[in-house]
């Protein structure tokens, strides 16, 4: 049992305290492929550590829900975080949640600051609410569909078992329907995370922003909470995409955790690398031409699925 | 399980049994009409001189435990149309008003059908076995052949599935039930409409024996349906009882998602697989009585506080009727289906119901539509959520858009006690979704010969054996978010130190915020109706007005909806053969005294000639 706690805290903290340096890490390599110097990598802690010192103004108009929200949604977040299988297998609340359990905690956290947008009766909160529901509701039958094509694979939605099975598989875990699902997972995730080219997360430009503006009006440390929370939700969905795509070299129980660890980093490095590459190449979309790229990712769990159930 | 009779009338007796669907669907009529009927007790004084606990409402809900305890068809449609009668009567409370008696002759006209049809059923199983038993018709079941089968099953479906508010056939429930006075909307909504789907449950795998695979195809396809349709259609609603309409054929739709699941997997022959599904069926079947009626009992209340239940016109209740909006926010989670709430429980088993059938199938296009039937449940969630974050975001938060709104007043004690026991519930059947699950065994083990092992407190989504299984532990996932979120500010205040909070007004350009700046309720579903344009088929119509003989605008009216598909295009049909064939028999009757007589003497002729 305290065994358990010890890797849980463990896990969370680490999740937590790599956060922001990956997201320094996708904004250094995004500005050196841009031919930009960039901020340093860094950064992220910097600000953050800024908005947690920083006094709060909250707007008169505001109700409970506004104060209340970034702590659920910190809280389903961070509760997330312990049903992903990380560094080792199983996930420290592996048993009680799986795949369908981190969909359901990042809608719950999704709910919370959707409201939070409408509580403050701006226009800007509004249509960053607006936006995020619709988007989310077009991202979220891809993500469920590509994570039944891995389950059809796997067994089960249950995602310490999937790591365990695929990573057992070796490169044999590379099959067709993997790499299609693989790829409708990406782009969900750019949508759930606000990347280009759903969202820009460099923007504050009004008639562009999603994420942005369900949050304009957070100040001081409610705002570093939330701004941590939605980089660990980044995060955490890099570690699903590892742990249901390529889990290789993570810790089976017992020992080899520096190993996996190495394994994840490199891993890490490789998405963010892929992000950078992503934002740099390609415009962000128009809002209303989204639905046709998740269009394009729902057609790709599909095929996933087709492909699974063919050649099983 | 023992049989009871009383005879109304000399040689027609009454059969009543209770089974272990019945009890099930019998609790929940229980356990709703309570909490109902308390909050009726305060909500009834807002309309003096109304019968709100009047012998209709207590003849309605006694009717409907009559239909989940009838032992034999007679006994049911008694009880049946008792239900429908006094349900109709309840809906035309206000009946001086026209749009009221025009959604009640609607509901009227469509229930009878309804009826009909499932009286055709009842006829081909007498005619099949002889008997009008609920227990024979059950123990002939393997022996029906199928094309009776068939007949039974699709009549059923389509009569139940119109009490149940079914996709094509839901149409006048988004009529009915917004002008009902609300704790009728409430059990109507919450518990009647399940009614239907104790019908369809019986139907499909009580009186027949397993059938072929498409009849599961079918209810998926019409689950699937229903729930996005439904959810589209009550993102397009800015009543806030006519959104709730909608939601319940959403929800009846995900209530077939797992009943699809589970026929499927019967016609399979895995009656393991089929367990999971009825299981999420019914599950939801529990939860969705105990959200929409308190959803609905809330909807009730802000009418009955502000004159209104146009979301246009409202806004700013959480400060004015907090207790209310507390408890319409549980509901609204809960529909929602987010954790550890009761709602997403349901919809969990309903995932995975549709992912085990999916991968147990025999054949690709068997396996297609549970899979696919998933992705379409996660599209319904994802905007079942939206929905609420627009009811309960523009009705309750930000500034009051009238001024009844901001001058609202916080509901009566009564009205909060029976909305804060659903509350509860909705709590309590997530956190206990195990037990619960295990509860539903002996009503799973009865109809698809198999039940879901039990597992204390996580719910194991794959019968014992199957490796590699989804588990769900809400109660310790709720502990998980609830001592995180209580942690984090308690780790920044430790790691930063304390930070002083000041109040200043919202930010808007330079002006003070004015309820006008406020998002609509039409313009935060505006992405969502444009994305999904070519499902809800918006319209809009926009008049400028000029005033006479100038270029000046006088006004521009702006009306916006959504195209009524299905009437147009389905009973447009139907209502029109029916008005011509009337229009040929009127011939008939042409006024003139000679050919009357002439019709007596032919019908006389023809008796004594039949009779001779």
């Amino acid at each position: 049992m305290i065994e358990a706690g010890a890797l849980a805290a463990a896990q969370l903290a680490l999740l937590i305290a790599i956060a922001p340096g990956v997201n320094g890490l996708i904004k250094t390599l995004k500005a050196r492929l841009q031919g930009r110097r960039g901020p340093h990598p860094l950064q992220p802690y910097r600000e953050l550590w800024k908005l947690l010192r920083k006094d709060t103004v909250v707007s008169a108009r505001a109700s409970w829900v506004t104060r209340a929200a970034p702590l659920v949604y910190a809280g389903a977040i961070a509760t997330a975080a312990l049903l992903v299988p990380a560094l080792w297998i199983p996930a420290p609340l592996g048993g009680w949640g799986d795949a369908l359990a981190l969909v359901g905690l990042f809608a719950l956290a999704r709910f919370a600051l959707a409201l939070a947008g409408l509580d403050q009766g701006s226009a800007f909160g509004g249509m960053g609410s607006s936006r995020e529901v619709a988007v989310a509701a077009l991202a979220e039958p891809a993500l469920v569909l590509a994570l039944f094509a891995v389950a059809l694979r796997t067994g089960g939605t249950d995602l310490s078992a999937t790591a365990a099975t695929l990573a057992a598989l070796g490169p044999a875990a590379i099959t067709p329907g993997q790499l299609l699902a693989l790829a409708a997972v990406a782009i969900v995730i750019a949508a759930e995370t606000g990347r280009v080219p759903v969202d820009n997360p460099d923007t504050h430009l009004e008639l562009t922003m999603i994420h942005e503006g369900m949050l304009l009006e957070y100040a001081g440390r409610p705002l570093g909470i939330l701004v941590w929370a939605t980089l660990l939700k980044q995060t955490v969905l890099f570690a699903l995409l590892i742990a249901a795509f390529f889990p290789w070299g993570i810790a089976a129980t017992g020992g080899g955790v520096p190993r996996a660890a190495a394994a994840f980093g490199a891993k890490l490095l490789c998405l963010a690398i892929g992000v950078a590459l992503a934002e740099s190449s390609q415009a962000k979309l128009r809002i209303f031409k989204v639905p046709e790229l998740m269009g394009a990712a729902f057609l790709l769990a599909l095929l996933a699925v087709v492909t699974d159930l063919v050649l099983a | 399980m023992s049989g009871l009779t009383l005879g109304p009338l000399p040689g027609l007796v009454l059969s009543w049994r209770l089974d272990p669907l019945g009890a099930f669907f019998a609790l929940v009529i229980v356990g709703v009409s309570l909490a109902v009927t308390i909050y009726a007790l305060g909500y009834g004084r807002h309309w003096p001189g109304r019968p709100f606990l009047g012998p209709a409402y207590l003849v309605f809900v006694a009717s409907m435990l009559g239909v989940v305890v009838a032992g034999d068809a007679y006994t049911f449609l008694l009880a049946w149309e008792t239900m429908s009668l006094a349900s109709f009567a309840l809906v035309v409370t206000d009946h001086r008003q026209a749009a009221v008696r025009s959604a009640g002759w609607v509901y009227l006209v469509m229930t009878h059908a309804a009826t009909a049809l499932i009286t055709g059923a009842f006829l081909l199983l007498w005619r099949a076995t002889g008997s009008l038993s609920f227990a024979e018709w059950a123990a002939a079941a393997p022996r029906l052949d199928p094309v009776t089968a068939s007949a039974v099953f699709l009549l059923g479906l389509v009569g139940f599935g119109t009490k149940a508010g079914m996709i094509p056939v839901h149409v006048w429930l988004p009529r009915a039930h917004p002008v009902a006075p609300s704790h009728v909307s409430a059990l109507m909504s919450g518990v009647m409409i399940k009614l239907g789907i104790y019908g369809i449950l019986r139907v499909a795998f009580e009186w027949t024996a397993p059938g072929p695979a498409w009849w599961g195809v079918l209810v998926l396809l019409l689950g699937a349906g229903s729930a996005v349709l439904g959810v589209l259609y009550a993102l397009m609603q800015h009543d806030l009882k006519r959104l709730l309409a909608y939601h319940s054929v959403e929800n009846i739709g995900i209530i077939l998602l797992g009943a699809g699941a589970a026929l499927l997997a019967r016609s399979e022959g895995q009656s393991a697989l089929a367990a999971i599904g009825l299981t999420a069926a019914l599950f939801h079947v529990a939860n969705h009585a105990v959200f929409k009626a308190l959803l609905f009992m809330g909807a009730g209340a802000v009418d009955a506080a502000t004159g209104t239940r146009d979301l246009e016109h409202l806004g700013g209740l959480v400060k004015r009727m907090p207790a209310t909006a507390a408890l319409f926010l549980v509901g609204s989670a809960a529909i929602s289906g987010l954790p550890p709430l009761n709602g997403f429980a349901s919809e969990w088993l309903t995932f995975q119901a549709l992912l085990v059938t999916g991968r147990g199938a025999p054949a690709l296009w068997l396996a297609l539509p549970p899979l696919v039937g998933g992705a379409l449940l996660a599209l319904t969630g994802a905007l079942a959520l939206a929905c609420f974050v627009k009811a309960f975001g523009v009705g309750f938060l930000g500034l009051a858009r009238s001024a009844r709104a901001a001058e609202a007043r916080e509901t009566g004690r009564a009205e909060l006690a029976g909305m804060a026991i659903l509350a509860a519930a909705c709590v309590a059947l997530g956190l206990g979704a195990a037990p619960v699950v295990s509860a539903l065994g002996p009503a799973t083990a009865a109809l698809a010969g198999s039940a879901m092992p039990a597992g204390g407190a996580v719910l194991h989504a794959q019968p014992a054996g199957v490796i590699a299984a989804g588990s769900l532990a809400l109660p310790w996932l709720a502990v998980a978010v609830v001592a995180l979120a209580l942690a984090v500010p308690a780790l920044a205040r430790l790691a930063a130190g304390p930070v002083r909070t000041r109040v200043v007004e919202t930010w808007a350009c330079g002006v003070v915020p004015q309820p006008l700046n406020e998002y609509t309720s039409t313009a935060f579903a505006k992405p969502i109706r444009l994305m999904f344009r070519d499902l809800v088929r918006p319209v809009r119509d926009v008049d400028v007005i000029h005033r006479l003989g100038t270029r000046f605008v006088a006004r521009i009216e702006y009306r916006s909806g959504v195209a009524p598909v299905f009437e147009r295009y389905l009973y447009r049909a139907l209502t029109d053969r029916l008005v011509a064939t009337a229009r040929l028999l009127r011939q008939i009757q042409n006024g003139s005294l000679q050919a009357y007589l002439a019709y007596l003497c032919a019908a006389l002729v023809a008796l004594l000639v039949l009779a001779r």
